[in-house]
């Protein structure tokens, strides 16, 4: 599914990585635990949290997870969309809950990883 | 190649830049990208660690062509009983560090998982030092 097309999905505004969104991302994994995120292994799905602080981005730096939504009408700062940035990740902002993002998502044919 | 990084305690908002410092140096040396992550991800885990329980630390990195060993020295307070702080679901984290998405008791059995040497020597009121080896090849 291209980026443009998740983002229509989620109603979500794109705050960084715009000329990306023609790119396809298929899987998803969502959690506001970074500890989780990190365990991800070799998948690289793109990423659902309401976890928005620089560590959320660090986190995805370290795990080479480089599509981020955040939900609950979490916005990221200047600060975190400049390290996001610098790293040429897509970051989006959608006001749906967690749950409601992640059923729109399936049900547009996003996978998860396990 | 010797690497060093001051890491400060509470300071959550630098915390993981020594371990994105280290991700770009050994991407620079064309280590295979499964290693780095495996890397990256157990030094994260341990940076995060001297930030948000010890009085902060130093880190430093020894990479040669076959491996690369990385410490995380803290300076206190230093794990009273290892055994239990390695279980997945023991914490002891402040409800800062869980609001930063950490906490969960995680940690350390990340950083175990993803390496192939693991260390953690451990003196209350002394520190902790995190020695962590991975192949490169």
């Amino acid at each position: 599914m291209k980026l443009s097309e998740i983002a229509k999905v989620l109603n979500a505004k794109v705050v960084c990585g715009q000329d990306r969104l023609d790119e396809e991302q298929d899987k998803a994994f969502a959690s506001d635990l970074m500890s989780d995120i990190l365990t991800l292994g070799d998948n690289f799905p793109m990423i659902v949290t309401g976890l928005c602080t620089m560590q959320t981005i660090r986190t995805c730096e370290m795990g080479n997870l480089d599509i981020v939504v955040f939900v609950r009408k979490k916005k990221p700062t200047e600060e975190m969309i400049e390290l996001a940035e610098d790293e040429g990740m897509v970051l989006m902002e959608c006001d749906y809950s967690m749950f409601k993002a992640c059923g729109l998502l399936w049900e547009a044919g996003l996978k998860p990883i396990y | 190649m010797h690497l060093e990084y001051t890491v400060i305690e509470g300071d959550f908002v630098n915390a993981g830049s020594a371990s994105s410092s280290i991700k770009k140096t050994l991407k620079q040396l064309n280590v295979n990208p499964s290693i780095v992550k495996r890397v990256v991800v157990a030094l994260y885990e341990a940076e995060v660690n001297a930030i948000a329980h010890a009085y902060g630390g130093v880190v430093t990195a020894d990479i040669d062509a076959g491996k690369i060993l990385v410490r995380v020295i803290d300076k206190g307070p230093g794990i009273p009983d290892i055994d239990w702080a390695m279980q997945e679901g023991n914490s002891t984290a402040s409800p800062e560090v869980r609001n930063m998405g950490f906490g969960a008791g995680m940690g350390l059995p990340n950083i175990k998982k993803n390496v192939d040497r693991l260390n953690v020597q451990s003196t209350v009121g002394v520190g902790t030092t995190v020695e962590m080896e991975v192949n490169l090849s």
